[in-house]
């Protein structure tokens, strides 16, 4: 049920976001959101991929710095309060979250979001338990 | 003292050994190794022609680079199969260099390191935790086998894990400790700030042998309060043997060199001209008993002066600074002496991985500015800001504390630091 997420080393110079693009269309990988989190001369890119594998092998062979991390996708119901609600789970649970984003879904009417659990095993047992739906790895990664 | 006889020999017979020594060292290299033969004949220099230890000046020197031009085994006078053990110098300035070492040579190594430990104070009674890296490195093993040598207790923990050492010297009653200077400072921070109920006064450690990088008084006198031991210095280089070359005594003014094992010249850098006794310039190393291995006029690049006096620890043997560093890279910042090497270790120590790096220095104004590039590999990556962040925190701090200056850290992408010829260029100096 977990997503594997590229994060990816970057120094803020410019060029550098278009250079890890050109990497990733050069193996044909398909881009399904990235985000930025920044301080003031690094920051890094987490990147949700349809092949992370084989993007991470990619970026690799060109002396990127970047790892996979391991996230879960949560799809929210499209009503008042959807996120809150979730929030609130996590927090009766105790569950911290490192970092989310919102992952870009223009074909359904739900949206995700993607997570990051300092214990994520405890996060996935959590969420099931609570009935949260998580998005299963073949809705985003291709294998 | 281990070898009284021998450590307190009234110095003319020391000189009539030294002598007796020598012809058999130059003969070995000379006959047992075709890089010697080969630079000896150019020299016009023949083993025979060598009747006083001043005869010595006209047998040419062997730089840093006829070492690494000869590496991995071009240096080696005996067969292989009497060498049993080789390690390597850590190749911080080019390729590393490889020496080896006969069953013999391991033995004297042991015993040279025994006498340390035993000018330091320790007996067979000492339990001594040895945190210098095990490996091709010339610390860990060195002072391990020194360590058994004097009959004392060995902890062969190696470097890194520092809530393990610590632990080991609280429960095991560690009483001795060798490591590097900066890793002991590394220990002492990281106590305070990880474990606030660990305090090194209630631990049976009572002194502490730290060498393998320069390091400076207030270091001494950090490391003394904090941990509430006796710290002494120990000196030596992988070419000539390792650790072991010289060590502080009682006394804790200069290091003591084992003249019956090795004979040390003063010279000036830039002639080559031997300097009288008293002097500072370059110290040059020629083994007196080596096998595998001899050095014969080694140019160590290491600035130092010799000296003999009346030692109140009853030692005859020729005394050396403390060295401060190296003649081709050390830099100077805001009046503060850093050498490369040392940026070296603490990354090493920060990362547990060998780190690559550039320093760049230039000049604001008046104010020298230094500033240390890291990259980031994947090792120490994390993909969280937070942790990046306190990263460059703790390297930032370390240069504060080990180098006394204060530098910027930039956390950087492997391509960013350039390469020449897949070597990283380590130092600019954009003052010059
Ligand atoms: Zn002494």
């Amino acid at each position: 049920m977990k997503i594997t997420q590229l994060s990816v080393f970057l120094e803020n110079k410019p060029g550098r976001l278009q250079e890890i693009l050109r990497i990733l269309a050069g193996a044909s990988i398909n881009l399904q959101t990235l985000t930025i989190a920044e301080v003031t001369d690094f920051g890094i890119l987490r990147l949700i991929v349809d092949r992370p594998d084989d993007a991470y092998q990619a970026l690799k062979a060109e002396h990127v710095t970047c790892s996979r991390t391991e996230v879960l996708a949560v799809a929210l119901d499209d009503s008042p309060g959807a996120l809150y609600r979730l929030m609130e789970a996590f927090s009766k649970r105790e569950l911290n979250v490192e970092y989310m984003y919102a992952y870009a879904n223009p074909a359904q009417a739900s949206s995700i979001m993607i997570f990051r659990f300092d214990n994520l095993d405890a996060a996935q047992t959590a969420l099931l338990e609570e009935g949260i739906q998580l998005v299963p790895r073949s809705e985003i990664h291709d294998k | 003292m281990f070898n009284p006889e021998s450590e307190s020999m009234p110095v003319p017979k020391l000189k009539e050994l030294q002598l007796e020594r020598l012809k058999w060292s130059v003969r070995h290299a000379y006959e047992n190794n075709a890089v010697y033969q080969r630079k000896f004949d150019a020299a016009g220099f023949h083993p025979d022609q060598l009747k006083t230890l001043d005869d010595l000046r006209r047998v040419p020197f062997l730089t840093k680079h006829e070492m690494r031009e000869a590496s991995p085994f071009g240096l080696f006078a005996t067969p292989m199969k009497d060498v049993v053990r080789v390690h390597s110098s850590s190749g911080t300035t080019g390729n590393a260099t490889v020496v080896g070492y006969t069953r013999n040579d391991i033995d004297t190594w042991a015993t040279l390191i025994a006498r340390c430990l035993s000018a330091c104070g320790a007996t067979e009674e000492d339990l001594v935790q040895v945190a210098y890296g095990y490996g091709l490195f010339t610390g860990g093993l060195g002072l391990h086998y020194g360590v058994e040598k004097l009959g004392a207790t060995a902890v062969p923990i190696s470097g890194g894990n520092t809530d393990r050492q610590l632990m080991l010297i609280r429960d095991y009653g560690t009483t001795m400790l060798a490591c590097t200077p900066s890793y002991a400072i590394n220990m002492i921070d990281f106590a305070a700030k990880q474990m606030p109920d660990f305090d090194f006064r209630k631990t049976k450690l009572r002194r502490g042998i730290f060498g393998a990088e320069p390091w400076t008084e207030a270091m001494r006198k950090e490391i003394e309060t904090r941990m509430g031991i006796e710290a002494f210095d120990i000196y030596g280089l992988s070419e000539v043997m390792g650790p072991g070359v010289s060590n502080e005594c009682s006394a804790k003014q200069g290091l003591h060199v084992f003249e019956d094992h090795f004979l040390v010249e003063i010279i000036d850098p830039e002639t080559g001209e031997v300097l009288p006794e008293g002097s500072t310039g370059e110290i040059v190393y020629t083994s007196l008993t080596k096998e595998a291995c001899p050095v014969i006029r080694y140019r160590s690049r290491d600035i130092t002066r010799t000296y003999r006096d009346v030692c109140s620890c009853g030692r005859t043997h020729i005394k050396m600074d403390k060295v401060t560093g190296r003649s081709d890279d050390m830099l100077i910042i805001r009046g503060v002496n850093v050498f490369p090497s040392q940026i070296e270790t603490i990354l090493m120590e920060i990362e547990g991985v060998e780190p690559h790096y550039q320093i760049i220095v230039d000049r604001k104004g008046t104010m020298d500015d230094i500033e240390v590039m890291v990259e980031v590999e994947e090792a120490i990556f994390s993909d969280e800001l937070k942790v990046m962040n306190a990263l460059r925190d703790r390297i930032t701090n370390r240069f504060r504390s080990v180098l006394g200056i204060s530098a910027k850290v930039t956390l950087a992408e492997p391509s960013s630091i350039a390469r020449s010829q897949g070597k990283a260029q380590r130092v600019i100096d954009k003052r010059r």
